[in-house]
């Protein structure tokens, strides 16, 4: 085991050049995993792909969770603690949709391939990377897929794991397939909703300024977008999708609008939250017609100081790697562990375009300098350098 | 007949799943002292190719070295097939290098004629190169039986259509060609043939001892002058078929498949010639055999179908009496 950080530090660049011995290795999992369709609560088929990668690599207690995860334990020399290390195997992508991934010289396209099947990749492949590479810990790696992450998911997996788990925790990694450089260490605050528009059937239609749903949705929306927003700590509305009708010339009576409000200010998302139900009763009422709210999900922005040795660390590997590090909170599986006071970090593996659309792509060559980071974080936990 | 199809089916037809056992395989392979190769046939493919190295080199070369070498055989791309074919390890060879003192000649059976002399193994494994949901499965399950059984000597995919189908019993076949042109020739002539599900299937895998003792017609015609030529010399039970479930492709269009079609019959009347069949067909069969699956259990429907005839309406006394025709 390294003695010090510096060491672990120097090692990268070798780490890097052995790393591309195993590329065909890693991109074949992250091509066998993307090619299996994973909608949010449809995550069986790539929990159990990863769950038989880990009864081939011999590792311990492998299982599959009630709610869907899938976890395994590389024993460490000691095994007294316990170190995190998990994906979301969830897409956005329904199951019809054409999983084929296609493969060029630099680059691999196809639904998915960057969020998640690399990072879900880089962890099955992680006991073979460590094996190449000849490297050992001390504690126990966690590896975990975690299911119902997205959207309506709301991390009911990794919380379910949380809750249930029994070994102690010392710190977490979270790994997105891109971008490389990516370093989050806070969780934003996040209210996740749906708003309906309902038309009721007695509505009147000949009453002057009547409207269909759409018309009735934008107005929403335009309100919405006039709430004033501070710039610090930073703040914003993400509208995801709307969707209304079938046709050209019939009004519809029904409309959904799917948001997101982020803000790293305490409070902020719960009392944009009241802001948004006022004007929909104001429109609702205005109109005779109904409109609701549904919170699908809601997060308080919490996390590790800038200062925190983890973060410190994690920003030093980078400057290895020769990656500007980007801090971006994060809504995923790292909220969660740091609601449970788990000290831990989300890291991306390469760079990649087109995120959650069908022709998302990947670099394939950054890659190895993404996973040397994720083996030298480990490292660092593994010694002490990441501790408090 | 149809008692040996039956018995051929059992014994010689396999499902991929039969063979997940990839270390026991590989020590049977080391057993027997077997190399085995793999070759890709190529013309224009950079879109799929890239795909098919990386999974097949990672799952049978680095994870478990089922094959001991990959080749890629190209016809004469103008895109970057042997560009990305290279960039991921494989070796790539244009066919037109390989024997030149033969000249050259461009065809996919070109490619696999050439493969035996570049190749090296005991065992060669042909897979195209338009794979879309490619899998290791998709030469672990041609590979097998040849490595487990040694009179078996040819082994073919084939892959179940999904079709919509409302019992548990579901029609199974080849593709278009197969159920349009070969399986009725098949039936008229060589009915033991009809077993193969899809003779003409792009992966299969054959013993060297087999290869270099065929002739290959280098267009369309290669898989029905294998099946037809392998029958002839070593009979139906030197084959196997092996269902690798389902396979995305390109699909072609009814034009194409014509020209294959032509190209096929072309090979089959020349074979037909060279059996010394045609001045002595044999008696027409008139039972014609397809086949219905049950899960992993396929069996033979067979139908007869007789084509009578009626002579021309003059010739009928009632007809030419109505008419007045003396």
């Amino acid at each position: 085991m390294p003695n010090n950080s510096q060491t672990i530090l120097n090692s990268i660049p070798e780490h890097r050049e052995k790393l591309s011995s195993l590329r065909e290795i890693l991109l074949a999992n992250a091509l066998m995993i993307g090619e299996l369709p994973a909608p949010t609560f449809e995550e069986e088929e790539r929990i159990t792909f990863m769950s038989n990668r880990f009864t081939e690599e011999g590792l311990q207690n492998i299982s599959i969770d009630e709610a869907g995860n899938g976890m395994a334990i590389l024993p460490g020399t000691k095994g007294v603690n316990n170190i995190l290390v998990c994906a979301h195997a969830d897409t956005v992508f329904t199951s019809k949709t054409d999983h084929a991934m296609s493969v060029g010289p630099n680059h691999i396209h196809g639904p998915g391939i960057g969020d998640n099947s690399l990072g879900l990749a880089s962890i099955v492949t992680l006991p073979e990377i460590l094996k190449r590479l000849d490297i050992s810990f001390e504690d126990n790696l966690i590896l975990l897929g975690c299911s119902r992450s997205l959207g309506h998911g709301d991390l009911g997996g990794i919380r379910f794991f949380l809750e249930n788990n029994k070994l102690p925790i010392r710190a977490g990694v979270c790994v997105e397939g891109i971008q490389l450089g990516r370093l989050s260490y806070t969780s934003v605050g996040m209210l996740r909703g749906e708003i309906i528009v309902n038309v009721p059937s007695q509505y009147d239609w000949t009453k002057f300024g009547a409207a269909g749903a759409v018309v009735l949705l934008t107005k929403v929306v335009q309100r919405i977008m006039e709430i004033p927003l501070p710039l610090e700590p930073p703040t914003r509305i993400l509208f995801g999708s709307l969707n209304a009708g079938t046709s050209f010339g019939t009004e519809p009576t029904t409309a959904n609008l799917r948001f997101e409000i982020r803000s790293e200010k305490v409070g902020m998302a719960a009392e944009m939250r009241q802001k948004i139900e006022d004007i929909i009763d104001e429109i609702a009422n205005g109109s005779n017609t109904e409109i609701s709210l549904s919170v699908i999900a809601q997060r308080t922005p919490a996390g590790l100081n800038y200062s925190h040795p983890m973060v410190r660390t994690m920003r030093n590997i980078l400057k290895q790697v020769n990656v500007k590090p980007h801090a971006e909170p994060s809504v995923g599986e790292l909220s969660e562990l740091i609601h449970k006071k788990i000290p831990a970090i989300t890291l991306g593996l390469t760079r990649g375009l087109d995120k959650n659309e069908f022709k998302e792509s990947i670099e394939i060559q950054p890659v190895f300098a993404g996973v040397a980071q994720l083996v030298a974080l480990l490292q660092s936990i593994d010694g002490g350098f990441c501790d408090e | 007949m149809s008692n040996k199809i039956e018995k051929w089916l059992k014994t010689n037809t396999f499902h991929h799943g039969e063979f997940w056992d990839l270390r026991k395989l590989i020590e049977l392979k080391e057993k027997k002292g077997l190399k085995i190769s793999l070759c890709i046939p190529t013309l224009n493919e950079e879109k799929t190719i890239g795909k098919e190295i990386v999974i097949l080199k990672s799952e049978l070369m680095e994870r478990y070295p089922l094959i001991d070498e990959f080749a890629v055989i190209d016809s004469g791309s103008d895109d970057k097939t042997l560009e990305v074919a290279a960039a991921f390890g494989a070796d790539t060879y244009s066919a037109s290098d390989i024997l030149p003192e033969e000249g050259p000649k461009r065809g996919k059976g070109e490619n696999l004629w050439k493969a035996i002399y570049q190749l090296k193994g005991d065992i060669i494994v042909y897979v195209d190169a338009d794979i879309k949901n490619i899998h290791p499965r998709f030469v672990t399950g041609i590979v097998a039986p040849l490595i487990n059984n040694d009179t078996i000597k040819y082994c073919k995919a084939f892959y179940d259509r999904p079709m919509a189908y409302s019992s548990g019993v579901r029609p199974s076949g080849g593709g278009r060609v197969t159920e349009i042109l070969i399986r009725p020739l098949f039936s008229l002539f060589f009915p033991e043939l009809t077993s193969l599900m899809q003779p003409l299937s792009g992966e299969f895998a054959v013993r060297r001892e087999v290869l270099e003792r065929i002739p290959f017609p280098i267009g369309y015609g290669v898989e029905t002058a294998h099946i037809l030529d392998v029958y002839k010399q070593w009979g139906l039970d030197a084959f196997a078929q092996c269902d690798l479930d389902q396979r995305i492709h390109r699909n072609q269009t009814t034009n194409a498949l014509g020209k294959m079609s032509f190209g096929i019959l072309q090979t089959f009347i020349n074979r037909l010639k060279s059996y010394d069949m045609v001045d002595r067909l044999p008696e027409l069969a008139t039972l014609y055999r397809q086949f219905q699956a049950e899960g992993n259990r396929y069996e033979q429907v067979t139908r007869e179908i007789v084509e009578d005839e009626r002579p021309p309406m003059i010739t009928i006394p009632a007809y030419r009496e109505k008419y007045g025709i003396k």
